[in-house]
């Protein structure tokens, strides 16, 4: 019965892959993105990957979806029709495919217990980190504490990809807000793409949107919350509330005005906050130093190892939260306030 | 049912090919990071469908674990939730420089950016 | 073999009812002729179909924490899939498209 639900979605997931390699309107091939990245999240569901599903679904579907729009929105919406012809590409792809398919033959069985990367570090990981690390949630365990080089790595990464968005975008005011007023947008743009320029319009406009959007705004970050200290016990953690929350600053600024949400959350607090997250985990780590272990050896932060590790991966998991919503907002700053429009 | 498994692998090695082939053959920017987007998310794929155990459940301990219960492998997880991430910070760069581009071409076309490029 | 009670009838009746509008929803968005006519079918999909999948798990799981979870899951997609189809049918207006007046998009 499982296997029927994965060759569905796996042809779901081809279909969509083929319409994308094809359509030529880019609003529709981001949104066709946006469906891939939510059937991707589906079979990680059914492949027992809670965790990760989780994450695709906030950063794939929600996160790409955003910037990709807001890109669009900045450029051109339509493909040109390739001139050259796909031969080459073709060849190339199918002997790289073929390739890859022989490869394939020597994997396991799909879901074979007894297959290699089942042996080692993975049933140290599952057996050992209740008494070693605490937390239920192996993942969480595994990701802050036995691998917590790689998750400082990662939050580092995010860290630089956002002051790059900066360098390249920076955050200019959009000084043809005032002659827009009232405007209207060329109709060649798609609806739900004028829909992010309803800020242009009158106060009692759009009355419905921002009541709802009142009323949920609150929740979404209080879920945010929620999913953050709750990393410990069920699918969740620092990505996908930073994710979250983040996503109601965005909700925020595209119902209202992305002026008036550089006043809610401004710039200058994002570069702090980033700089904080980032300080935190890695201050985290050098206090483990001065303490006498080693570095993100969280043993050593409380009289017990076990309350040592609760703390550690607590303070851990709330700096990348940290960095991740400034990091976030900071890009969704970036491209949502470039005057532009040169479609 | 192990031709069910190779199917899930060789699906995503289709999938994979595809993004592959929209990014070798497009001229477009955007489309050529929205095939970027799909090559690692089928990655992923892969990589998950590795970690999968039959009969186990996630790797979560909570009250229904009896003793002896098998989890899925973690470890594959934890590096696809770190790719993931990074996935999305790739693509904010890469649609920072597209918008930088745009300003100063005009166009996103690779074949007009090469040929203003060498009119210049 | 099964234990049939009146739950898991119910239940199985919600799913259907739930399965069959989210196909409809479906095939309305690929036969309807026009832009305010999809969105007919899939607000129905987004508001009734949910209600019925969500409600249907919610019978299965009984009085615990799951039922209160898969609540808060219904009233926070209810209330933004139909805010979602009035901001779009609002600002398709607003743009310029009247309804009725030819496809929306150039197939």
């Amino acid at each position: 019965m499982e296997a029927a639900v994965d060759i569905v979605l796996l042809s779901f997931l081809c279909v969509t892959v083929i319409v994308i390699v094809y359509i030529r309107k880019l609003f529709c091939a981001i949104m066709l993105l946006g469906i891939f990245s939510l059937l991707s999240a589906s079979l990680f569901i059914t492949m027992d990957a809670v965790d990760v599903a989780f994450t695709e679904a906030a950063v794939g579907t929600g996160i790409s979806s955003i910037l990709l729009l807001s890109a669009l929105s900045l450029t051109h919406t339509r493909e040109r029709r390739p001139s050259h012809q796909p031969y080459l590409a073709l060849l190339v792809v199918a002997v790289t495919g073929a390739v890859l398919v022989y490869g394939t033959m020597d994997l396991p069985p799909f879901g074979d217990p007894d297959s290699a990367i089942h042996r080692h570090m993975a049933v140290r990981f599952i057996v050992d980190s209740p008494q070693e690390v605490g937390p239920p949630n192996v993942v969480t365990s595994v990701l802050a504490s036995y691998r917590g080089y790689d998750t400082l790595g990662e939050a580092t990464v995010i860290f630089t990809a956002g002051i790059a968005l900066v360098g390249l975008l920076g955050f200019s005011r959009r000084k043809e807000f005032k002659v827009r007023l009232g405007g209207v947008l060329p109709d060649t743009t798609p609806v739900a793409v004028q829909v992010l320029d309803a800020s242009n319009a009158p106060s009692t406009d759009h009355l419905v949107l921002r009541i709802v959007g009142k009323m949920f705004i609150p929740l979404i970050m209080l879920f945010a919350l929620y999913v953050q200290f709750h990393g410990d016990y069920g699918p969740g953690g620092g990505f996908q509330a930073g994710v979250i929350f983040a996503s109601a600053i965005m909700l925020y600024a595209m119902i209202f005005n992305v002026e008036k949400a550089m006043l809610v959350v401004t710039p200058t607090a994002l570069r702090l906050l980033a700089v904080l997250g980032l300080m935190l985990y890695g201050g985290v780590g050098v206090l483990c130093m001065f303490l006498g272990g080693n570095f993100l050896d969280y043993n050593v932060l409380a009289h017990e190892p076990l309350h040592g590790q609760h703390l550690g991966i607590f303070l851990i998991e709330l700096g990348v939260g940290i960095t991740v919503f400034a990091i976030m907002v900071t890009m969704f700053y970036a491209l949502g306030n470039r005057k532009g429009g040169s479609a | 049912m192990s031709w069910v498994g190779h199917y899930n692998y060789w699906v995503a090695i289709f999938l994979m090919m595809s993004g592959f082939y929209v990014v070798i053959s497009r001229g477009n920017l955007i489309k050529k990071l929205i095939g970027l987007n799909v090559f690692s998310t089928s990655v992923f794929l892969l990589y998950i469908s590795m970690g999968k155990v039959n009969g186990g459940t996630a790797p979560i301990y909570c009250e229904h674990i009896h003793p002896g219960q098998l989890f899925s492998n973690p470890v594959p997880h934890v590096l696809i939730l770190t790719a993931i991430v990074v996935g999305v910070a790739t693509t904010a760069v890469g649609l920072a420089l597209t918008v930088r581009i745009n300003e100063r071409y005009g166009t996103i076309e690779e074949d007009e950016i090469r040929a203003k490029d060498d009119s210049l | 073999m099964m234990d049939f009670c009146l739950l898991d009838i119910l239940t199985a009746l919600l799913l259907t009812v739930g399965c069959f509008l989210g196909i409809s929803g479906g095939v309305g968005l690929y036969r309807l002729p026009d832009f305010f006519t999809r969105q007919h079918a899939t607000g129905v999909t987004d508001s009734v179909c949910s209600f019925a999948i969500l409600f249907a798990l919610m019978l299965q799981a009984g009085f615990t924490l799951v039922s209160v979870k898969l609540c808060f899951v219904l009233v926070f997609l209810i209330v933004t899939s139909t805010t979602a189809t009035h901001a779009l049918a609002k600002t398709a207006l607003k743009k310029g498209i009247r309804p009725l007046l030819g496809r929306e998009d150039k197939r």
